[in-house]
């Protein structure tokens, strides 16, 4: 089986199969990252470019690790510190960059849409790592890996995504992808953080954490850009950690068996208390962990053969 | 040259004509006469020399078309577009006459720019332009620009285009000011700080797509503001760019009470919902934006019971540096001289509008809102007339487009109905496919 | 003619019809092979220290864990027994048409000074065995690695050869040879099969 298609930008064109078969190919890439040799020769020669225009520490270097692991050559390039600050276009930069015949590109970017310019008019594959509020494809199959993994199944699940949907890439590619696989997704913020018109994405809305959690056997929370406090979507971080906060408190409204998850960087004490980061609901790390390995199966099934 | 026009259905809403086929004859840049069967002696030269006779059969001939709302971009933004092109493509789409809104740069808010404009206009010899002055001096919002001058330099009406006044006591203020001087002034109506920092409109399908939203009641709280002031200044308003379901609500229903409000829409909030967006496609990115199909149903049914009086194109040209970057960076704008015609006999098509009424709102109205002369085929005016084909199929194709602005969202689509022919002044200045101009 | 050296005697080798298919080793053979090499294995490393068993995926994991049991049934120890999935040490990856499956490997114990015989169902070019090798060395290093497999049907690309065979069948490059196990699909028996 073979991906049928040249770019992964988001998971709103993956189909059912398609994200059953990226998961089930980064299951077997876990291991390689517990090896005492974690490489393995396969996307050897190959040059991955990881095109960040938006700061990133920890998606960025996720990629880094799954590419060098696959024994790929990866090149990371940073916005603020390359010719994007001497005014060069977005297609001027891409086009510079496919002149050096790049294997894949992964970018991440403020503007939604981006990617998908860039794959329209480049022959690599283009791997969206965030495009504006838009989409997080390779978050959302890591999120769903890790579910997987630990429940055993995604479909009939009750998941609830708190926090600021409306500028969450994080959140939309969830939605999507959990709907697709089956699961019920809820979510919940202050009414300014809910997009209008998000219930059309096949979610239930509530403007109460309590009762988004309710028999929840997930709770994802989104992380808090204390920026938006200035634009007034919330009135201070006290405010929106003592009614939107993931607590001791209020967990217990979620079933016993339930797992936390958060993007990350969580901020301590906003959306999740820290008992509840370092408790054993936590699963933070374990979506770190599967982050690397969905990114290798992605690296590995988007590098193309020239040849074939 | 004189020229005698065969054999076509005229359409002149001023007088309530819409009959044919019928002849005009043009001698001396006028209107001779209208009637049938006219013959080539009947002119006023021996022997019929120096006459051109057309045969127009199967053609529309209206009085020539104008397009109270056009960017024209000089001076200051030639390589978007100048005068010379921007008149070009007007008289190619169909039009006589263009409006052009005063966000140059400088801003059209004194005399000197608005001579300029008219100069420029003169020395391109294609179509009648009129300036549109600002209501503000540099369209800051700040303070008013000097009306009178600016009228008598020859500016026909004021607007901030592009931008809104958001301070509701200098509205107050301009409206008064202007209606004093009998000059219109038209509103761009957006509250700056509901739009803020969106890019298409707000709705399910932004969220879908991760775009940050413009909500319908910037639009509608500012046309409820200007409905207000006008009615208690007891002035008129012009509603420039009418795109949403409430505004078209609250114009019809101030119109009922007897208040001087007067509106237009352009073409792409007929034609298409911000589901075009799903691609990303810059050429779709506009203010307002493209609106959801509830809206564009409302948009049809206010042009139909002439809620909206007119239907005017907003033609803003862009360079490619300007639409080819990321969708949040991209200039707000849709190129549409070239498109605005065949759009409108679409809803001819559609049953919304007779043709009849289609061509008022493109010459009738706009003549009359602006007080500008034109906008009928009454013997003794000056012939300004549209020739079109009606039945003629095209491809929109950005390059061929005669505006150096090829931004357009209709970009290979098959339009029916086109401009063959364009007189201003009892001289051609388009030809199937040629602009005749000075330059 | 060819020999088989395992002294099943002198047999004739002939070419298969197009589509037709050749049973050259029953439930029976099978079996017996496995016993001879469990025999041949302890013989010739001594006994069981030190020796790990790893089968290829998919062919040698059944062919592994039956002769795990076998060596348990004679000796009374268990060999630990890993798998190894060679699709990311392919030599061809990257020009295959369809991307083959990827499967787990695991090798759940240090590979570091042990004997490991490598279990594969059949010996063909020998890539796959140069891929397995490659793959071994990322988890350790071995002391030796030996090479077990049920069917050698020549062809050799390259320099590898198998320690313990189970029986020497040549063939024509346009045949298929598959061994079929009841783990697998229910039937114990190799064929041969013309396919261009």
């Amino acid at each position: 089986m073979k991906l049928r298609r040249k770019d992964i930008l988001g998971m709103q064109d993956l189909s059912v199969e398609e994200i059953n078969f990226i998961l089930d190919t980064a299951d077997s890439f876990l291991e390689v990252s517990t090896r005492e040799i974690k490489k393995v020769p396969t996307l050897r020669g190959k040059t991955v470019i990881n095109l960040f225009y938006e700061a990133s520490t920890r998606t960025r270097t996720s990629f880094e690790i799954a590419g060098k692991r696959l024994s790929a050559d990866t090149i990371n390039i940073s916005a603020s510190t390359s010719s994007v600050v001497k005014g060069e276009t977005l297609i001027d930069t891409a086009r510079n960059l496919e002149a050096m015949n790049p294997d894949i590109i992964v970018m991440r970017h403020s503007a939604a849409g981006a990617p998908h310019m860039l794959a329209r008019l480049m022959k690599p594959a283009i791997i969206n790592a965030g495009d504006g509020a838009h989409e997080h494809p390779t978050q959302a199959l890591l999120d769903l890996l890790t579910i997987r993994t630990r429940k055993g199944k995604i479909a009939g699940l009750n998941v609830a995504i708190v926090g600021d949907i409306g500028h969450s890439r994080v959140a939309r590619s969830n939605i999507h992808g959990l709907t697709k696989m089956g699961a019920h997704v809820t979510v919940a913020g202050p009414a300014t953080m809910i997009p209008r018109g998000v219930e059309k994405m096949g979610v239930a809305v509530f403007h109460k954490i309590d009762e988004a959690i309710r028999d929840a056997d997930i709770v994802m929370m989104l992380r808090i850009q204390t920026e938006r406090e200035k634009q007034n979507i919330f009135p201070s971080l006290r405010e929106y950690a003592a009614y939107f906060g993931l607590n001791s408190r209020n967990i217990r409204l979620a079933k016993e068996d339930v797992l936390v998850m958060h993007p990350g960087p969580v901020n301590r004490g906003v959306e999740i208390s820290p008992d509840i980061a370092d408790g054993s609901y936590s699963i933070i790390l374990d979506q770190v962990t599967n982050g690397v390995a969905v990114r290798m199966a992605l690296l590995y099934l988007c590098a193309e053969d020239t040849k074939a | 040259m004189d020229y005698l026009l065969k054999g076509a259905r005229i359409v002149d809403p001023a007088r309530q004509l819409d009959c044919g086929p019928l002849d005009i004859l043009v001698e001396n840049g006028r209107i001779a006469r209208v009637a049938e069967g006219i013959s080539p002696a009947a002119g006023r030269r021996a022997k019929g020399e120096g006459l051109e006779s057309l045969d127009l059969s199967g053609m529309v001939i209206t009085p020539g078309l104008i397009d109270m709302h056009t960017h024209l971009r000089e001076p200051g933004f030639e390589y978007k577009e100048t005068i010379w092109t921007g008149s070009q493509a007007a008289v190619a789409g169909g039009f006589a006459a263009v409006a052009c809104m005063p966000n140059t740069c400088p801003v059209n808010d004194n005399r000197a720019v608005t001579e300029f404009i008219k100069r420029k206009a003169q020395e391109c010899g294609l179509v009648r332009v009129y300036p549109i002055a600002a209501i503000t001096t540099a369209s800051k919002g700040a303070q008013l620009a000097e009306f009178a001058d600016l009228r008598d330099a020859g500016a026909v009406a004021f607007s901030d285009d592009g931008k809104p006044v958001m301070d509701a006591g200098i509205m107050r203020r301009a409206l008064e000011y202007a209606a004093s001087l009998r000059m219109p002034v038209i509103s761009h109506c957006e509250d700056l700080n509901l739009s803020a920092g969106g890019v298409m409109n707000e709705g399910s399908a932004a969220t879908r797509l991760g775009l940050s939203g413009i909500p319908g009641s910037a639009e509608d709280a500012m046309v409820a503001r200007d409905i207000i002031l006008a009615d208690y200044t007891g002035t008129p308003v012009h509603i420039a760019h009418v795109s949403t379901k409430e505004a078209v609500s609250l114009v019809r229903e101030a119109k009922k009470r007897g208040i001087a409000v007067t509106a237009e829409t352009a073409p792409h909030y007929f034609t298409l919902t911000d589901e075009y967006l799903e691609n990303y496609d810059t050429n779709g990115k506009v203010n307002p934006p493209l609106r959801s199909a509830d809206d564009v149903g409302a948009i049809k049914e206010g042009l139909k019971d002439g809620t909206i009086d007119v239907i005017a194109s907003d033609h803003a040209p862009h360079g490619r540096t300007d639409k080819e970057v990321e969708f949040d960076y991209a200039s707000f704008g849709i190129s549409g001289l070239e498109t605005s015609l065949a759009l409108g006999l679409g809803l001819v098509e559609e049953g919304v509008l007779t043709l009849s009424q289609l061509i008022a709102k493109m010459t009738t109205m706009p003549a009359r809102i602006l007080h500008i002369p034109g906008g009928t085929l009454e013997v003794g005016a000056p012939a300004d007339l549209t020739v079109i084909d009606p039945a003629k199929s095209w491809r929109v194709v950005p390059a061929a487009l005669y505006s150096r602005g090829k931004n357009t969202p209709f970009a290979g689509w098959e339009l029916r109905g086109k401009a063959i022919l364009t007189m201003v002044d009892g001289q051609i200045r388009y030809r199937e496919g040629q602009v005749n101009g000075s330059l | 003619m060819a020999f088989s050296p395992q002294g099943e005697g002198v047999f004739f080798y002939r070419e298969t019809e197009m589509g037709q298919k050749r049973v050259v080793m029953d439930a029976e053979g099978i079996d017996r092979a496995l016993t001879r090499i469990a025999y041949e294995m302890l013989e010739r490393n001594k006994g069981v220290e030190g020796l790990v068993l790893v089968g290829i995926r998919t062919g040698g994991i059944y062919l592994a864990q039956r002769l795990q049991k076998k060596i348990t049934a004679i000796e009374g120890a268990v060999l630990p027994l890993g798998i190894l999935d060679v699709t990311l040490y392919r030599d061809d990856l990257h020009s295959r048409r369809k991307k083959l499956r990827l499967g787990k490997t695991d090798i759940p114990f240090s590979l570091d000074e042990k004997k490991v015989v490598l279990v594969d169902d059949v010996l063909f070019t020998g890539r796959t065995i140069r891929a397995a090798m490659d793959g071994l060395m990322d988890f350790g290093r071995p002391k030796l690695i030996q090479l077990a497999v049920l069917i050698d049907r020549g062809h050799r690309e390259l320099p590898i050869r198998a320690d313990f065979v189970g029986k020497n069948l040549p063939s024509s490059f346009w045949e298929a040879v598959a061994v079929n196990l009841a783990e697998k699909n229910g039937l114990n028996e190799v064929v041969i099969e013309q396919v261009a």
